[in-house]
């Protein structure tokens, strides 16, 4: 009986004096963090895809309560909202920045695009670019193995088989950036979001000059410069043999989606404007007629 | 017989097809197509422009910085546009077009066939001939040449390899310069050996050519050409790669990158490159033309022609008598380390050693299966790598993982494609991991 009660004893006392040392050594090493990183952290998505810049969340949490300006941090993923939330919660001024959707600059489809050779090496959009230009005679065109869709981790870009292009969901897509940075030839820009997700581009980046293009591709851009000429907001530039739309300055009045002769402007979720009002009512639209007038000289 | 220690493989070397046929001159194209860059390095500035006249050997690119090469006009005639075209790949480059008018060359080159064996020039001379002649290494990989012989501050060359093995299978020019223009290239070893200041060269050849061995050795028995000596070498690919070849001839180990073959002592230099050595130094001819094989199974006739660079592929494949039936595949150069290509109306350039026709079922890969494990690419591949490992990381995007397991040490011969019974594209994707290691290391070099 004695040995038992000595033995509880000494594990008590034991117990005890670790747990006294531990409180003081624990005071000592305390590791001192501003708890509301954990709080930001907790409004953020979560979703550790990098679309911030930073390595994951609480990278960019931490980011957020250090720096004085905030201006310059967004989670694409997580969107204006929470940004705010954010930022009332620390007392900074919020970071703004207009909804952006992933889109695919490329309309060469199996269907406009003739292949001129067979690849059967890697299936990766990397590998055939270090090899060569691709499958058609395009050199800026959509490679579709689909490099972008394996580094969305939102599962918003899928392969249709049937075009040989990826489509982008945008309900799905966060605007991330990393399909951007996985596309060797560049062919996805984050553009402005519109409602019901509308969207007007050009969906070419071929800098070849037009007789080029056109052998390659019947859907591609070859600068023209119709498209920029009728535009009233000045939202297209010619860039080389290549149209450009500004999506901030575009107004989706879809006067250049008629212009365009190969069909390289995509009109997304939007009726196209009637085409017959251009020739035959010219009461109706006086203006484009003097447009006309421009682009004749 | 000597060899390289690991590693290697040794596919048929289906030489029969095109090594019986002597070199012949390929009529001059009606116009050229003449990239800025055909080596390593800075691509070379064109300084001809639409309308300029040309003669043949004229300098058309001037090289700009060290590492880069001058380019000559392969033919006379008028520029016809200065542009970005596409090349074999399709990838577009800056050319010069010119549109030929008869074959008028440059006053100071020496056109006459007759030998030149003497030599009174100060090495320096020699390399500067060589730069000015826009050399660059004829096997394949287009490194300029008098970056090779600059040998650097502190180290010494005591040994010059020439590579005359050509493990290449089906390709048969380096063999056929040995044969036909071996008098030239003893000459140009000599006058290597002069530039780098060594007494002793060694040509490696392999014992499936012995007809090259004895010619050469022949030649080199006469006594006009001391320090050289003609060593047959075991068939095995890649014996050909610069390290590989180091090591079969002297079993010396070159360190892994960034070092040079210059830190064991040895420069390499190729066959064909000795001859064009020869030309630009004792004929101050520029380097405008080479032997380049037109081979395949299947293909009506096969020839060894002198090649004026420029020329289009087309060309050949029309002398050989036109593509075979169904699915082919063209090779700029062997089927090992080859480039697909997509454009025939591209240009030949100074690496071009062969054009390689594939058809008939041999065109198209195996179908991908799952790897296996069995190790076959650890054994074959002659660096000494894992491939299945950094194929695997460099799928996944593991690039530290790549790095670790020392990617950038990878020479892109094949074997471990070559060699895998999955049929899968090993070296597709350690060539991405190489390139994306090589990328970060300098960009963490740029940030210190």
């Amino acid at each position: 009986m004695n040995e038992l009660l000595l033995t509880a004893l000494t594990l008590s006392v034991l117990g005890a004096l670790l747990a006294v040392i531990l409180y003081f050594v624990a005071q000592q090493f305390k590791v001192r963090e501003d708890p509301r990183i954990g709080e930001v952290e907790k409004m953020l998505p979560g979703a550790n895809c990098g679309g911030c810049g930073f390595a994951g969340c609480r990278a960019m949490a931490e980011a957020l309560v250090s720096r004085d300006d905030i201006s310059t941090l967004y989670c694409p993923v997580a969107g204006g909202e929470v940004m705010k939330a954010a930022a009332t919660y620390l007392g900074k001024a919020a970071p703004e920045k207009k909804p952006q959707v992933a889109t695919l600059r490329c309309g060469g489809s199996c269907q406009k695009r003739q292949k001129t050779n067979k690849y059967d090496g890697a299936k990766s959009c990397a590998v055939v670019n270090t090899m060569y230009v691709g499958e058609s005679d395009c050199a800026y065109g959509c490679l579709g193995y689909g490099d972008c869709a394996h580094a969305c981790i939102f599962g918003a870009i899928k392969m249709n088989p049937e075009t040989g292009l990826i489509e982008i969901n945008p309900d799905k897509c966060t605007a991330c950036g990393a399909c951007v940075r996985a596309c060797p030839k560049q062919l996805i820009e984050l553009r402005k979001k519109w409602p019901k997700d509308r969207a007007i581009y050009v969906a070419c980046r071929s800098r070849d000059k037009g007789a080029v293009v056109m052998k390659a591709c019947k859907a591609g851009c070859i600068g023209c410069g119709k498209c920029a000429k009728v535009c009233p907001f000045g939202a297209i530039t010619m860039d080389g043999s290549l149209a450009f739309i500004d999506s901030e300055k575009c107004k989706l009045c879809r006067k250049c989606v008629n212009e365009c002769p190969t069909g390289a402007i995509h009109l997304i979720n939007m009726e196209p404007l009637a085409k017959e009002p251009k020739e035959a009512k010219a009461p109706a639209a006086p203006a484009k007629e003097e447009v006309k007038v421009e682009t004749a000289k | 017989m000597k060899t390289f220690p690991i590693g290697g493989i040794h596919p048929s070397d289906n030489k029969q097809w095109s090594k019986d046929k002597a070199i012949e001159v390929l009529e001059l194209p009606d116009s050229v197509a003449v990239p800025m860059i055909q080596h390593i390095g800075a691509p070379a500035t064109p300084i001809v422009k639409k309308g300029d006249k040309v003669l043949t050997g004229q300098l058309i690119g001037e090289a700009t910085g060290f590492v880069s090469a001058n380019i000559h006009s392969p033919i006379s005639g008028t520029v016809t546009a200065v542009d970005m075209l596409p090349n074999g790949q399709g990838q577009r480059r800056m050319m010069v077009v010119i549109k030929r008018e008869g074959d008028e060359w440059v006053e100071t080159i020496d056109r006459s066939t007759e030998l030149k064996r003497a030599c009174t020039l100060e090495p320096k001379e020699i390399i500067a001939k060589v730069k000015e002649a826009g050399i660059v290494g004829m096997g394949g990989a287009q490194f300029p040449t008098h970056v090779k012989l600059s040998i650097p501050e502190g180290q010494k060359a005591n040994i010059l390899i020439i590579n005359g093995v050509e493990c290449e299978p089906y390709l048969t020019s380096d063999y056929r310069t040995m044969l036909e223009r071996g008098e030239m290239m003893l000459v140009g070893v000599s006058l290597l050996m002069r530039a780098i200041s060594v007494d002793r060269a060694v040509i490696g050849v392999e014992n499936n050519k012995p007809d090259a061995i004895a010619h050469l050795r022949k030649l080199v028995a006469d006594g006009a050409y001391r320090g050289i000596e003609v060593m047959p070498l075991k068939t095995r690919y890649p014996q050909g790669g610069e390290k590989q070849l180091i090591a079969a001839v002297t079993g010396r180990q070159v360190p892994p990158p960034p070092a040079l073959p210059i830190s064991v002592g040895a420069v390499v230099c190729n066959a064909s490159t000795a001859v064009a050595v020869y030309e630009a130094v004792q004929k101050n001819k520029p380097l405008i033309e080479r032997v380049v094989t037109i081979t395949g199974k299947h293909l009506k006739e096969t020839h060894n022609y002198l090649t004026r660079f420029g020329t289009p592929y087309s060309t050949l494949i029309e002398r050989a008598g036109g593509l075979p039936e169904g699915d082919v595949k063209i090779l700029n150069g062997g089927p090992m380390m080859g480039r697909a290509l997509v454009n025939l109306s591209a240009p030949i350039m100074k690496g071009c050693s062969g054009v390689t026709v594939y058809s008939d079922g041999d065109a198209l890969r195996g179908v991908e299966q799952a790897c296996i494990k069995c190790g076959k690419c650890v054994n074959a591949c002659p660096i000494g790598l894992e491939p299945y490992l950094l194929a695997r990381a460099s799928k996944l995007q593991k690039w530290d993982v790549a790095e670790e397991h020392n990617a950038t040490d990878c020479i892109e011969c094949g074997c471990c494609s070559y060699t895998c019974p999955s049929y899968l594209p090993l070296l597709d994707y350690i060539r991405i991991a190489k390139q994306t290691v090589m990328a970060n290391i300098r960009a963490r070099a740029n940030k210190k």
